[in-house]
């Protein structure tokens, strides 16, 4: 048996990519301003634990006359990942950027990026990076969130440089799953991600064309999971807003 | 850069399952490799799929989602997907990612052949 010291540094490096398994989530060092609901205690899902059809969606940009290379991209979006997110949402991660193990609280808008009063996010919930080398990196969702499934972020070298998030993801529970089908949830999705490559080329001052495909993998619902829906983030975070007079009388009480 | 640099073999084991004996790297561009093994396995009839991982180099996470759409595929053929030889940081990985609810892992071959009914 080969040792761990006589291994490729690559192969050491590569196999420090992977997060370690975990059994309940845990938050820390959010910074003020972050809706920290749906996070904390909950379980990692995966595209086998989703209630809806499993779908594949792959995201394309090429960084067109960009003279950078795949891993430099993996290094800037890693490090500065927040920054391309469409407005109205926010990714709470790590200071130091994407790394594996790392727990990111998301505060995210509705369709259309609405959100509440005075910018307030509609769903709170987060996600779990789970892999990231030099030229990947996965997050995997928690129960709650919209999707049960994993997300790749990767670049690779094709006659220039081409970027990519790809999603393998199911609707977490029937709420979410008839939202997909009216064509509401999967839209925001859609839109979601194309924006965040075109702020991801435009950064590199590339004017991107996203292409998309999709694939529908598993058109079956699993209905072992509708129970999901207990942990249904957009309703929890719903809740939350209308706990919030109580908590503020509570509070005056207790001064 | 990574590329395809892996290899599947296919044994037949005169029953109702076939073992896919994987060498190499299991990333995004080994899809078709996966697949057409997957596929010269269903070919006569089994049922049940083991995966040797046993000559496993290197898995990142676009190769678990190929193993993820590999086992709906076989689910929907009424198969079982198994699996063993993995070391035990890929089973670390297979825990991480729940894949180990789905695909049942197995210490050995003689193992796997034996939950296979074999």
């Amino acid at each position: 048996m080969t040792s761990a010291s006589s291994q490729p540094e690559e192969r050491r490096s590569r196999d420090t990519a992977w997060a370690a398994p975990v059994a309940r989530l845990k938050v820390s060092a959010i910074p003020s301003g972050a809706i920290n609901l749906n996070v904390d205690g909950r379980q990692l899902t995966g595209p086998l634990k989703g209630f809806g059809q499993l779908w594949q969606k792959t995201y394309r940009v090429r960084l067109s006359g960009a003279q950078v290379s795949p891993g430099e991209v993996i290094k800037v979006w890693k490090e500065h990942f927040p920054e391309f997110w469409p407005k109205g949402n926010r990714f709470y991660g790590s200071l130091t950027g994407i790394a594996p193990g790392e727990v990111a609280v998301l505060n995210l808008a509705g369709p259309g990026g609405i959100t509440g009063p005075k910018g307030m996010p509609l769903i709170s919930t987060g996600v779990m990076v789970i892999y990231a080398d030099e030229e990947s990196f996965s997050f995997m969702t928690p129960d709650g969130h919209m999707f049960a499934g994993m997300i790749t972020f990767s670049a690779e070298e094709d006659d220039g440089t081409v970027v990519q998030v790809q999603v393998l993801i199911r609707a977490s529970d029937p709420i979410y799953e008839i939202g997909c089908r009216l064509g509401i949830v999967n839209n925001t999705e859609d839109v979601f991600w194309r924006q965040t490559l075109k702020n991801l080329a435009a950064h590199f001052d590339v004017e991107g064309y996203v292409q998309q495909s999709v694939t529908l993998v598993d058109p079956k619902v699993q209905w072992s999971e509708a129970k999901n829906i207990w942990h249904n983030a957009a309703i929890r975070t719903a809740i939350y807003y209308l706990g919030s007079p109580i908590r503020w009388v509570r509070n005056l009480a207790t001064k | 850069m990574t590329k395809v640099n892996v290899s599947m073999k296919v044994r037949d084991t005169k029953g109702k399952a076939a073992i896919v004996d994987i060498q190499g790297e299991i990333n995004a561009f080994a899809e078709n490799a996966l697949m057409d093994a997957y596929t010269k396995a269903s070919s006569k009839g089994a049922k049940s799929i083991i995966l040797n991982f046993s000559d496993l180099e290197y898995m990142n996470s676009s190769g678990i989602g190929l193993l993820v759409t590999l086992l709906i595929r076989a689910n929907r053929q009424n198969q079982r997907l198994l699996a063993y030889g993995l070391s035990d940081h890929y089973r670390q990985i297979f825990e991480l990612t729940r894949l180990n609810e789905a695909i049942t892992i197995h210490n050995s071959e003689t193992e796997a052949l034996a939950a296979a009914g074999m």
